[in-house]
């Protein structure tokens, strides 16, 4: 079956094309050229004066782990407030802050995304992850595996292992994991909770192996940069959420020495203590920064007003923050030796000086970090806001005007603290693609997605051009997923499964006596049981695995 | 004849997977490993292979169009049981979204102390692998740990090497309530468990009583429930200056009203010690015959446990209301589908509705059901997930044998299909 796109204004950052009118073709679920000769259109859309781009990637969501069935389980109140009935389509579920996984999949691919990551999946619990994503209709998925805190790694620091050793475990664990990145989640902290150590400082020791957050960034970055994994180290910094952390942050850009490294959610990280309430934006320092080093990409976890719930890995961290419970509940975990969690609700206030200065202070990073392919549009789902806010913060980002007007409500003292006002850029379209399209797909190393040139699959959003950006973004015309029509006017009108993207670096396949030595002797499970097969994704009809190449494999 | 080893079991809920099973056909046998729990229900031998339909013989399909037909025309439907793998779960909800059907598991009334406490208030709790490395201290309460999961002290208390603990056989063990039915606690060193005994309905003033007393509070009383206020002090001064301690229970032994108090007291107990600058954790004792598996999947499926109705088409939770025997005994549900893969003593309950069973082969019925289709067990028939007791882990289920019984989800999509097809036409 042919299909053809006609006469949408394009915008493919991945081919350089800004705003053009061409037409799109799609054969067997992917991009092609227009045929030569005489050929037959089976189904043509006319999208004169529609805004064409690739459908959105999201590059760091919580979409699939135990911690966020925690938080669905800690929120029936939440989910009562959302409920979603099934259709002939669709299965019912929940919505809200985190919803439920089919309702993810269809409010996603109703805001033209056609790909989610999640950024924290634990070895131990990488099935769940797995399992809730293969739940999740229409999306394409992956995740980033959790280490840096699990104490097989801290052994083999503390043992002075070699960096060959460390690749090994590490490609090992992608591997068993079945994992397309590689995650740390304050490096080293989640371990020293376990021993009761209740803050650590990026150049801290812990209290049982005498490694720093430092040792453990340093290493992790150069494993992931020498097994030839696209996405680089990504990273959930040192102390989250403490005023002041921003010169954390700073000398975790520079201690890297150069090394590719990711930092998640940095808005979360770039907090000064200047001002009557000891707490300030270090947007700018940040954004100088990052300006300054290209071997650091962002995502910013951008906060947006009203009830959400927090899920993260750092239990060290959201157990320091349980008094900011909204509603006042919270749970948190130390797991199996690996990792943790900790699940807290929030409700984002405008007229609280700190939350309203948080807005302030990721919009300032979005606006002052000057290459939009360095910088990603997240708001760390659902910790910052769920994802079903991106229409907004996209108007925010686009639209001065509108910007300015809310900064104008928010709580009158952080509105002094911020230089938001004065900052005059406005997000252009190619820009918003870029972010959330070719930048995503070449941030994670993804071939043939994030773009429209022939030979690409076709994942295609179409929009109507509205000057309200909100409007525009919140309901698409058509998504295409795999070429299949998914969504019409932001509706869901078929189901179609995504795949699992993957990577696959070489270990030496010695390295499972050590770790088969480790499981018998500490953990609970046996090493042949711990390691997920391809069939567990695949054997329900439905799922596949896509398998991407590593930094220096030949095309 | 094959012996299967590193076989994970789905019916003890501490996950054990170093059992060696010996398959001899669809007989099964276990020589390594075994326990009171796991043995018996991996033996149970098979008994029927075909489906019945008001008792005679049919096909699969003549079973799975016979249930379609039954629940075409229902107001409320009940699905119970609700004991299978994540497939079966996934399967189970499709068909209760598509039927109107409430879900409710079978052990959801003790599980609900648990989950009553978690959604108002929360909790601070660990794992298995956490436990068997770090823990010191272990308080056990109303529980009598080893019937519930007899490998329990060997796996993650008395192992021979813990990363952090020197000398495991130095771990104490404290029972508070119910006293052990064995010496499983004892220590390798022969250090038997303190009991601070007391009736199990007594537990909510015990502990009270220990919440304030790791509080600092006043007591003036001498004795709550029997045990010394003194020795709970003792208990509560050791909980404070353990380096990792413990606390566990099952739920479904706190069988009183309110029992989820007593769960949220513990559950605010822990959390009082670490913000005393010292750690605690709670470990709650679940995870058999699949009732962590159908909470975790109705929770990302819907947003809530499993005990969930889809009658408006949409999920709506009610932890009393949606369960099965209520909603039986009021007459407000019209059928019943009982799905219990792993145990072929948990029947249905009795009910003049029409009954429609998906359960283990071997199942026997004072009432023949309508419909029954024998089914394989999850982790013997075939492949499949199921959680452990921690919730965290999924453990990846093995096919032993080649019985040629479906899978619950075979079963439970081909009725969905089914009832999809009568609905549209």
């Amino acid at each position: 079956m042919l299909i053809r796109l006609t006469g949408g204004v394009v915008y493919d950052p991945a081919s350089g094309i800004d705003g053009q009118q061409q037409d799109i073709y799609i054969q067997d679920g992917r991009i092609v050229n227009k045929p030569t000769g005489d050929f037959l259109i089976d189904k043509e859309y006319d999208l004169k004066g529609k805004v064409v781009m690739s459908g959105a990637i999201d590059m760091h969501t919580h979409i699939g782990g135990g911690k966020g069935n925690i938080a669905r389980t800690l929120l029936p109140e939440d989910h009562r407030q959302d409920p979603v009935a099934s259709t002939h389509i669709c299965r019912s579920g929940c919505g809200h802050a985190m919803p439920s996984t089919f309702v993810t999949g269809y409010r996603y691919a109703e805001m033209g995304y056609t790909a989610g990551f999640e950024p924290a999946v634990l070895p131990i619990n990488a099935r769940q992850a797995h399992m809730e994503m293969g739940d999740i209709p229409i999306l394409d998925k992956g995740g980033y595996v959790m280490l840096g805190s699990d104490d097989y790694f801290l052994r083999l620091l503390t043992a002075k292992k070699d960096q060959k050793a460390i690749n090994d475990y590490v490609a090992w664990t992608m591997h068993s994991a079945k994992a397309i990145g590689v995650k740390v989640v304050n490096p080293g902290g989640i371990n020293a909770f376990k021993f009761n150590q209740r803050k650590l400082d990026l150049d801290e020791q812990n209290a049982h192996y005498g490694v720093t957050p430092r040792d453990i960034l340093h290493v992790l970055a150069t494993a992931v940069k020498e097994l030839g994994v696209s996405h680089p180290l990504h990273v959930h910094g040192c102390n989250l959420g403490v005023p002041g952390n921003v010169q954390t942050t700073l000398d975790t850009i520079q201690g890297i020495g150069g090394l590719p490294m990711h930092l998640t959610h940095i808005q979360f990280h770039s907090y000064g203590t200047e001002g009557d309430f000891k707490f300030s934006s270090g947007a700018a320092q940040i954004a100088e920064a990052v300006n300054s080093n290209k071997n650091i990409t962002i995502d910013v976890g951008q906060i947006l007003f009203g009830q959400t719930v927090t899920a993260s890995g750092d239990n060290m961290r959201q157990h320091a923050n349980h008094k900011l419970a909204s509603p006042n509940k919270w749970v948190t975990m130390d797991i199996e030796c690996d990792a943790g969690c900790g699940v807290v609700p929030f409700k984002y206030k405008d007229q609280s000086f700190v939350n309203a200065l948080q807005w302030a202070i990721g919009l300032e990073t979005f606006l002052l970090v000057n290459d939009p392919w360095r910088i990603f549009l997240t708001t760390d789902h659902p910790n910052g806001a769920p994802f079903t806010s991106y229409p907004h913060l996209i108007r925010l980002l686009m639209d001065r005007t509108f910007r300015n007007d809310v900064l104008s409500t928010i709580h009158p003292e952080a509105q002094k603290m911020t230089t938001l006002a004065s900052i005059e850029r406005e997000y252009t379209l190619q820009e918003i693609a870029i972010m959330t399209r070719a930048g995503a797909a070449k941030l994670i190393g993804l071939k043939d997605r994030g773009g429209l040139s022939a030979g690409n699959w076709a994942d295609i959003t179409v929009y109507t051009d509205n000057a309200d950006r909100q409007k525009m973004f919140e309901k698409p015309d058509y998504v295409f997923k795999d070429g299949q029509l998914v969504v019409v006017d932001g509706k869901v009108v078929s189901i179609k499964w995504g795949t699992t993207h993957v990577v696959q670096p070489n270990f030496d396949p010695s390295v499972e006596k050590g770790l088969k030595d480790y499981f018998d002797r500490y953990l609970t499970m046996k090493l042949s049981n711990f390691k997920i097969s391809d069939d567990e994704i695949t054997e329900d009809g439905r799922g596949s695995i896509t398998v991407h190449p590593l930094n220096g494999d030949v095309a | 004849m094959t012996d299967i080893t590193e076989v994970p079991s789905p019916f003890c809920g501490i996950g054990t997977d170093d059992l060696t099973i010996r398959v001899d056909g669809v007989s099964l046998k276990v020589i390594e490993n075994g326990c009171a729990v796991n043995t018996p229900a991996f033996e149970q031998a098979i008994t029927d292979t075909s489906a019945r339909v008001g008792g005679k013989e049919v096909s699969l399909e003549a079973a799975v169009a016979k249930a379609a037909e039954l629940l075409k025309n229902t107001k409320q439907p009940v699905i119970g049981g609700c004991a299978t793998d994540v497939n079966g779960m996934r399967a189970l909800l499709a068909l209760a979204d598509r039927s109107g059907a409430v879900v409710d598991n079978i052990n959801f009334t003790g599980a609900r102390n648990n989950f009553l406490a978690l959604q108002d208030s929360g909790w601070m709790n660990t794992t298995l692998a956490e436990v068997k490395n770090r823990c010191d201290l272990l308080l056990v309460v109303g529980t009598d740990l080893e019937a519930f999961a007899p490998r329990f002290f060997e796996r993650y208390l008395w192992n021979k090497e813990a990363m952090f603990v020197q000398d495991t056989s130095a771990r104490e063990v404290i029972y508070l309530g119910k006293a052990p039915s064995g010496n499983a606690s004892t220590s390798p060193n022969g250090q038997k468990a303190q009991v601070l005994e007391s009736a199990t309905e007594d537990l909510p003033e015990v502990i009270a009583v220990l919440r304030a007393l790791v509080k600092g509070l006043p007591i003036r009383a001498t004795s709550v429930g029997g045990i010394a206020v003194a020795d709970l002090q003792i208990l509560a001064e050791k909980l404070k200056s353990a380096t990792y301690g413990v606390v566990t229970w099952a739920a479904g032994a706190l069988a009183y009203r309110q029992a989820e108090l007593t769960v949220q007291t513990l559950s605010e107990l822990i959390k009082d010690i670490n913000d005393r600058n010292a750690r605690c954790s709670g470990l709650p004792l679940a995870g058999k015959e699949g009732d962590q598996t159908a909470n975790q999947v109705c929770g990302w499926t819907t947003g809530y446990p499993a005990r969930t109705r889809f009658s408006r088409g949409y999920p709506e939770y009610d932890p009393f209301l949606n369960d099965t025997n209520l909603l039986l005994d009021s007459g407000e549900a019209d059928a019943l589908v009982w799905v219990h893969a792993f145990n072929v003593n948990a029947v249905p309950p009795v009910t003049d509705l029409p009954l429609v069973v998906v359960g283990r082969s071997g199942m026997t019925f004072s009432k023949e059901p309508d419909v029954f289709i024998p089914v394989g067990t999850p982790g013997i028939d075939h492949a499949g997930h199921a959680y452990r007791m921690d919730n965290v882990v999924a453990i990846r289920l093995k096919k032993l044998r080649d019985s040629g019984l479906p899978s619950t989800a075979d079963v439970l999509n081909a009725i969905e299909h089914a009832l999809r097809e009568e609905t549209v036409c």
